[in-house]
């Protein structure tokens, strides 16, 4: 690519010096060996060379942090809270419990029985260690919001599922925030080779708190190991969610991936996929459901750096009032990635006058004998469709929940668990009944 | 898929080295001295003989370029260009405005009959091609000067002002004054700024009110000088219920330096107009090697400003060393529509970063866009295009369709379209999987035995033959060729 981005960085906004002074004061008691130490001070240098993404930040084009975050809520380092309770998201899902609260693991809120054979560990014992795990999967990654993760992330966990172990009961990292901060929470996922793993990432926060979480993970899946792993972003109405995933994928893995966006004010969620071994296939899906003057942003990148890989992506946004919901997508196809079959599809329904929907799903091919596609729509929900609901009686909301429920349906179910997907489902029925009482 | 064998013979034939048109034309010419100043803008504007206010338009844009960065965004890569190494403005001495063919250098007649480009009148029609109404109006555009330009009379006619810009400057300012830069403003954009700083001819259209021209418009653009850039501005008008057809073709001879081509084309689409403009670039792409060609950083764009006005973009690019254009409209007026169709051939170490922009400003106002990149060679190609509907645009539609195709393993296709919906009622539709175009279409052709391969090709080599074969034969040889490459192994 030619130099990018030549002009010159001029003045820093309030949030970006905000920033510069909190890691001024934090950088002496954030955890890690020196050689931690010398990662976030790198990071750092680089967030600010970088600056906050912006418009002119092309990945980040329809999300303008620049803009968006005039202030920076304190470090939740040192100021975590003893425990907060929220009402279940997903009520009736079983599964093991890993709670992240204020930005810190938290072992004796959490439960962890029925995965035997896991490995659990707070990733401020990697960070001692100087565990090289740490960083890894991000090493190629030129993102600000990552950079910023690296300089000040405090603790998360690390999963450690060894090779051949297969775990039925799924396990939840709890995302939680308990007042107005900002934590960065960095979680080092290992999956080993023939291991099977079902995974729930959950964020949820204070409703009136404009809290901010920038959370980054780590993972890599070893050859032939099947994961499954759902998103579940319904953070307080106020925050700013800013979540990084960063995964490798073995020969003959199976990845299937779902991200559910709902709450949140401004929200980002990008996950980077490279596939290091033949054969391995990924399945990512995406369900966005915004309204009021929300802003929802799920960013896709996957690189097809071996041959034989395919992808499936297909990603499904209803926006409602005057939201806003941005998808933005990339496969890369490497020149020696023959055979690769990568398929994207994007769609977005606008439910009201005044939302809006932005998409960008790029293509970039190398190699010659390949399959690669994508589609992108956009619209209002079908009159015709519509009008034949009503005319069999059934209410206009009802109607409307009908038709907005199947449309988000097809990449819920995409994930292809049951349980999960069940449980999803019922998050995407209840943000629609909401709408509908709004109507009535 | 791999590229079918059919498919891989064709593109080699149109290969960078079997560029034809490399020849230089042996002619005396008049240059400004070399580098760009305030001076050379005034040289500029005083060749033309043109009135105060353009030189001061110019000088204006001058003086704002002086303070934009080179834009770096696009999948390009090249040297720093000097602009001060360039030569901006190169005119064959013999001709200060002949007033017939006759007086026009030998050289350069001979020149254009090589080119294969009809300039006498007589000639065409005595059967060069044939049935009259396959006439052709020709403006010719050598270096930075407007050469000759025929069936003016005929033109006159109708109404039809079909002249070089320059001659427009001094002729119709009026009209000149009210629409150029009212499409591309002056700082649009860097190369644009550049060129409405030192553009030194080009083709200007104005169709009256409820004239459908009467023959197809050309221009030829021919770059010969060496180091020489070319910075040639159109600008065509088509009032109320006008009609018109335009089409523009360009060739460069062989040479080892890069050299610049920084156009800006305007189009202004009143109610119920319409305006076709077909491009066939070919300029030398370079060798085989990568050194030397045309660096093609291009502005186009078609305003539809008023109801139910259409403007068509076709081009055909197989030549250029670096192409960067994004031929666009802007769907102003209520029910107004848009098309781009375009193919893109790339070979060697061409560069290509095209696309268009459609925006959906108005009611109910339409947009198609196909698009077929071919990338060869150690060439890039990439389509780049955007589709926005704003809060007002209310019933807007678009199908888009771009499909690339790559021969080999050193090259690269790219796809980043941007689709930024702000209406709701407005429907958009990106498709880049071959199954889906229009499945009645698709199915009609199955239905009949077709593979759904070939069915697909059918549909879009349709759309594609529609407007290409409405080119008169001379322009047409490579899009022939083109139309023909089977869709087979697209990869999205």
């Amino acid at each position: 690519m030619a130099t990018m981005n030549a002009e010159p960085r001029i003045l820093r906004t309030q949030a970006e010096d905000t920033l510069a002074l909190e890691f001024a004061a934090a950088r002496t008691d954030l955890p890690g060996s020196p050689a931690v130490a010398a990662a976030r001070e790198a990071a750092f240098a680089n967030f600010q060379k970088l600056g906050l993404p912006h418009r002119r930040t092309e990945p980040w084009r329809y999300t303008d942090l620049r803009a968006l975050l005039r202030t920076i809520p304190p470090l939740a380092q040192g100021r975590a809270a003893d425990a907060v309770s929220f009402e279940d998201p997903l009520p009736g899902l079983d599964r093991a419990r890993l709670v992240v609260l204020d930005g810190i693991f938290r072992p004796e809120l959490s439960d962890l029985s029925g995965i035997d054979g896991v490995t659990v560990r707070p990733l401020v014992d990697l960070l001692r260690a100087g565990d090289a795990s740490v960083g890894r999967e991000i090493a190629t990654l030129n993102d600000a919001v990552v950079s910023l993760n690296t300089a000040l992330m405090t603790g998360g966990v690390a999963i450690d599922v060894p090779a051949g172990v297969r775990i039925e009961r799924a396990i939840e990292i709890a995302h939680l925030t308990s007042s107005t901060v900002a934590s960065h929470v960095r979680n080092i996922v290992t999956i080993g080779a023939d291991a099977s793993v079902r995974i729930l990432e959950t964020h949820l926060g204070p409703a009136d708190s404009a809290y901010q979480a920038n959370i980054v993970t780590e993972a890599s899946v070893g050859d032939r190991a099947k994961v499954v792993w759902a998103k579940l972003q319904t953070e307080g109405e106020a925050a700013v969610h800013l979540g990084t995933m960063a995964v490798s994928i073995g020969t003959e893995t199976q990845f299937d991936h779902l991200t559910l966006m709902t709450g949140a004010a401004i929200s980002r969620s990008q996950s980077f996929v490279t596939y290091t071994g033949e054969n391995a296939r990924a399945g990512l899906f995406g369900a966005t459901m915004v309204r009021g003057k929300q802003h929802a942003d799920i960013a896709l990148g996957v690189d097809h750096a071996v041959p034989n890989g395919s992808s499936r992506e297909l990603f499904k946004a209803v926006m409602d009032d005057r939201a806003e919901g941005v998808f933005q997508g990339r496969i890369v196809v490497r020149p020696d990635a023959q055979k690769t079959d990568g398929r994207m599809m994007t769609q977005g329904l606008l439910l009201s006058e005044d939302a809006s929907f932005f998409v960008k799903p790029e293509l970039e091919i190398f190699a010659d004998d390949v399959q690669c596609a994508h589609g992108a729509t956009s619209g209002e929900i079908d009159e015709d469709i519509l009008f034949y609901l009503l005319s069999r009686g059934i209410p206009r909301p009802e109607a409307e929940t009908l038709l907005v429920t199947a449309f988000l349906a097809e990449a819920i179910e995409g994930l292809g668990d049951e349980a999960i997907g069940y449980a999803f489902e019922v998050v995407s029925r209840n943000w629609l009944a909401a709408r509908g009482q709004e109507a009535a | 898929m791999v590229a079918v064998q059919e498919t891989v013979d064709q593109v080699r034939q149109i290969d960078v080295d079997q560029y034809k048109y490399g020849f230089v034309t042996d002619i005396e010419s008049d240059r400004a001295p070399k580098g760009l100043s305030e001076d050379i803008v005034r040289f500029i504007s005083a060749k033309k003989n043109e009135p105060e206010w353009m030189l001061e338009w110019r000088l204006d844009a001058y003086r704002r370029w002086l303070t934009m960065t080179e834009p770096t965004w696009s999948r390009v890569q090249y040297p720093k260009i000097d602009f001060d190494e360039l030569y901006y403005y190169s005119a064959p001495k013999s001709t200060p405005g002949p007033k017939s063919l006759d007086e026009v250098d030998p050289e350069l007649l001979a020149m254009y009959e090589k080119l294969g480009i009809p300039l006498r009148e007589r000639e065409i029609l005595a059967g060069v091609e044939g049935a009259s109404d396959r006439r052709v109006a020709v403006d010719a555009v050598f270096d930075s000067v407007s050469v000759v330009t025929t069936f003016k009379e005929e033109l006159k006619k109708a109404g039809v002002i079909f002249c070089a810009i320059s001659e427009a400057i001094r002729e119709h300012p009026e009209i000149v004054k009210k629409y150029l830069g009212s499409v591309v403003p002056v700082t649009d954009n860097y190369y644009a700024t550049l060129n409405s700083a030192v553009f030194s001819d080009g083709s200007f259209v104005y169709i009256p009110e409820g004239v459908r021209c009467p023959m197809e418009l050309s221009t030829y653009f021919r770059i010969n000088e060496r180091n020489t850039g070319q910075f040639e501005r159109t600008l065509i008008i088509a009032e109320k219920g006008a009609h018109v057809s335009y089409l523009e073709g360009c060739t460069a001879p062989m040479r080892d330096e890069n050299q610049l081509h920084a156009a800006v084309v305007e189009l202004v689409a009143l109610e119920d107009a319409e305006i076709k403009y077909s491009t066939v670039q070919n300029w030398y792409p370079g060798d085989k090697d990568g050194k030397g060609g045309i660096y093609n950083f291009v502005t186009k764009r078609g305003d539809c400003r008023g109801d139910r006005s259409k403007i068509s973009w076709t081009q055909v690019e197989t030549g250029s060393a670096i192409t960067w254009k994004y031929p666009s409209c802007i769907l102003r007026g209520d029910d107004s529509q848009g098309e781009f169709y375009s193919i893109a051939v790339s070979n060697g170490y061409q560069q290509v970063d095209s696309g268009t922009k459609m925006i959906h400003l108005g009611k109910n106002t339409k947009s198609r866009i196909i698009s077929k990149g071919i990338a060869a060679g150690r060439s890039d190609n990439t389509y780049r295009g955007l589709v926005s509907a704003h809060r007002k645009a209310s019933g807007a539609r678009n199908f888009t369709n771009c499909d690339s195709l790559l021969i080999g393993d050193k090259c690269g296709a790219h796809t980043v379209p941007y689709i930024e919906s702000k209406n709701a009622s407005a429907v958009f539709e990106h498709e880049a999987t071959t199954s889906k175009i229009a499945d009645d279409q698709l199915f009609y052709c199955l239905q009949r035995g077709l593979s759904s391969e070939e069915a697909v090709a059918l549909i879009v080599n349709g759309f594609v033959k529609d407007v290409i074969q409405q080119l008169p034969m001379e322009f047409a040889v490579e899009a022939q060729k083109l139309i023909s490459i089977s869709l087979e192994g697209s990869v999205g």
